[in-house]
């Protein structure tokens, strides 16, 4: 599939900051009627895919949903200030018990300096200490978190970067594991959605991650692959996103549906353009 | 817009962002993302990471073939912190961290920063010659103070061919961790499946940051200041690492896991780490991806000693080339890029600059055409820069 169909519409001024509309219509998705029992993956290739995280946990406040957020890379006060550019406060989240938000990079540090634990609440990086090698306890954590919630609306595991449990010791079967169970107890018995980010690389010489990364790919119904422009780098394109829907998954005779974007990222916000149309060149 | 200016009379350009914390020496907030920022001691460095590092983040330098060029970039950012009045907390396995503090190169000072650092006298007698023969209608004007406080001067330069003097070298709180002096300390840790020497690390910098009070988390009335933590050749041997030695290490994610747990503990105090890390040792390259995935900046620094670059007549003017790998995103969607990735280094006689990679100017009419086109061809090569490498010569993206 070459060309595009049909670009969304350009948004004026006035469109609200909430999530990346243009994303939205480009995947058809809208905040009022989430999808139920989807796994979506992100992957980025040569760049940083953490916008499209960004744009998932804004989209999925804004839905109404509950959210489990397992944030390993950056500490709850970034995550929160851009939250707060798409025009979502996720400490109000939290205290409306809407967004359940375990910061790994404090959790590590209370597993590891902090005072002895209390038998009956192990830590969700647990593994980290030694003596079982599994993810159990995080799995658990997410369970836990999100089961009581608003039936209707199925609620939303997200992930950002499983890579890093890897670089944490976690043997790659023991993350798909993991992802297998979230995917069990989420999409399917609460009708919910997982969202998971992961780095990759075709050179790359980590072949624990590109494990990890290619069993996913093969069941996600959704995956956004965001790359770095091959020819290296640009002010006014920051690289190329692929859409990848999975029809195959659902019935055996349907192709998968690929579209291939541009993007640019700005402050707000994020354009996205068919190939070779950015503003700056046209 | 001298001295009246001050810090009374504030112009209404100023952006009034609620009660704003106590300024702290040294440092600036960004302009994009409100983060406090240090200077790295290298003017030409802060710029290439946008503006500067900030607190809470990691600087990871992937060290030249000899360690010759980052280990002088790990002191620019130490003899920073001490001209600001910053603590330090310097780890090493090799060189002793007295040895390291001892070799620090001077700063070179103007006369506003010389009086800063109390050598008021030096600067008086230096005045009182400096009378104005033709502009002397202006010598009666008031000293002009560039800042209201003595502190705001952000990122200083450094001779290094000088010492810096111990006087100024005590006048700020060190710390010091070798390894091997504190291997005889019983560690008192839990299992924590990471190399003891790294373990031990952490353990060191966790007391300091909690008992000095550089804890972002609790309120405390007592001054704050800013913990600089220079840790130098991490993942070598002398670590008790074998990164650096197999392509298939037993202990493949001590490194990475001393990252993360560095990550959390820089990220809820008041710190900014620099790090160097023999890349070009370590074999094992999958374990270098996750390494800088867990790092926010990474600079690598390749000198042209030993190859074939050295003689290259494109790379005269330099002594090596600078591959800007990563730089944060904090608090934002977008992350500041330099608008150029060709950068080079230089060693002049007394100071140490990044620059733009320049093309030297042909003046020969008699240069053959072909190995004018090979440098053209290496050049080329060369600006694909960051991370993304050119993918043959047909792909056109737009």
């Amino acid at each position: 599939m070459r060309g595009p169909p049909a670009l969304p519409a350009p948004r004026g001024p006035s469109a609200p900051p909430a999530m990346f509309a243009e994303l939205n219509e480009l995947l058809g998705a809208s905040p009022e009627r989430p999808d139920a029992g989807q796994f979506t993956l992100l992957r980025d290739t040569r760049t940083d895919g953490s916008f499209l995280v960004h744009h998932f946990l804004s989209f999925y406040l804004r839905a109404g949903c509950k959210v489990c957020f397992v944030a390993l890379l950056q500490s709850f006060s970034h995550y929160n200030v851009v939250a707060q550019k798409l025009g979502v406060s996720l400490a109000a989240a939290k205290e409306r018990g809407q967004l359940v938000f375990l910061e790994g990079l404090k959790s590590c540090l209370d597993l590891l300096f902090g005072e002895e634990e209390q038998p009956g609440q192990p830590s969700p990086l647990q593994f980290l200490s030694g003596g079982c090698r599994d993810l159990r306890a995080l799995f658990d954590f997410v369970r836990e978190s999100l089961a009581a919630g608003d039936p209707c609306k199925g609620p939303v595991l997200l992930v950002d970067d499983l890579s890093v449990l890897l670089s944490l010791g976690a043997a790659p079967v023991a993350v798909l594991d993991f992802i297998h169970y979230c995917r069990v107890a989420v999409c399917y018995q609460l009708k919910g959605n997982v969202v998971v980010l992961v780095h990759s690389n075709e050179d790359s010489e980590d072949e624990e991650n590109e494990l990890v990364v290619n069993s996913l790919c093969h069941h996600s119904d959704l995956i956004l692959w965001a790359e770095g422009l091959a020819t290296g780098f640009c002010k006014d394109v920051h690289g190329q996103i692929k859409i990848i829907k999975r029809l195959s998954l659902r019935q055996a005779a349907e192709q998968d549906q690929v579209q291939t974007y541009q993007y640019k990222i700005q402050d707000r916000n994020v354009t996205f353009f068919a190939r070779g149309l950015s503003a700056a060149v046209l | 817009m001298a001295a009246a200016g001050g810090a009374r009379g504030r112009s209404s350009f100023q952006r009034r962002a609620g009660p704003r914390p106590p300024a702290l020496p040294g440092t600036r907030p960004s302009v994009r993302h409100g983060q406090l920022l240090l200077s790295s001691g290298l003017p030409s460095l802060d710029c290439v990471l946008g503006g500067g590092v900030a607190v809470g983040t990691l600087l990871l330098i992937e060290e030249d073939k000899y360690g010759l060029y980052s280990n002088l970039l790990f002191k620019y950012f130490l003899a920073e912190g001490i001209v600001c009045g910053h603590d330090l907390f310097v780890a090493s396995a090799k060189e002793h961290p007295d040895n390291i503090l001892k070799e620090l190169p001077a700063p070179l000072l103007d006369d506003t920063s010389r009086k800063e650092l109390g050598d008021e006298a030096a600067a008086e007698s230096e005045d009182v010659q400096d009378s104005m023969k033709i502009a002397w209608r202006y010598q009666n004007l008031p000293k002009m103070e560039t800042s209201p406080t003595t502190y705001t001067k952000f990122g200083h330069y450094y001779d290094v061919s000088k010492k810096m003097s111990p006087e100024l070298c005590q006048s700020v709180k060190q710390h010091r961790f070798y390894l091997h002096e504190e291997l005889s300390s019983e560690p008192k840790m839990k299992a924590w499946n990471m190399n003891s020497g790294y373990a031990r690390l952490l353990q060191s910098l966790q007391r300091i940051i909690s008992q000095e009070g550089f804890d972002g988390s609790d309120p405390q009335k007592k001054q704050r200041n800013v913990l600089r933590i220079g840790i130098q050749s991490l993942g070598s041997p002398l670590w008790g690492d074998d990164v650096c030695c197999s392509d298939t290490p037993e202990d493949p994610h001590s490194l990475t896991k001393f990252l993360y747990v560095l990550r959390g503990l820089l990220r809820k105090s008041l710190s900014a780490c620099i790090i160097t890390v023999p890349a070009h040792l370590i074999q094992n390259k999958a374990i270098m991806e996750r390494v800088t995935n867990l790092s926010d900046m990474v600079v690598g620094l390749e000198s042209f000693i030993g190859s074939e670059r050295e003689t290259n007549p494109l790379y005269k003017d330099y002594h090596g080339l600078v591959h800007v790998h990563q730089i944060p995103r904090l608090n934002s969607l977008i992350c500041d890029v330099s608008d150029t990735k060709d950068l080079a280094f230089r060693l002049k006689r007394k100071q140490f600059t990044i620059e733009r990679l320049h093309l030297p100017p042909d003046l020969s009419d008699t240069v053959s055409r072909a190995s004018k086109q090979d440098l053209a061809g290496s050049a080329k090569l060369l600006s694909s820069g960051c991370g993304a490498m050119a993918i043959g010569k047909k792909h056109l993206d737009f």
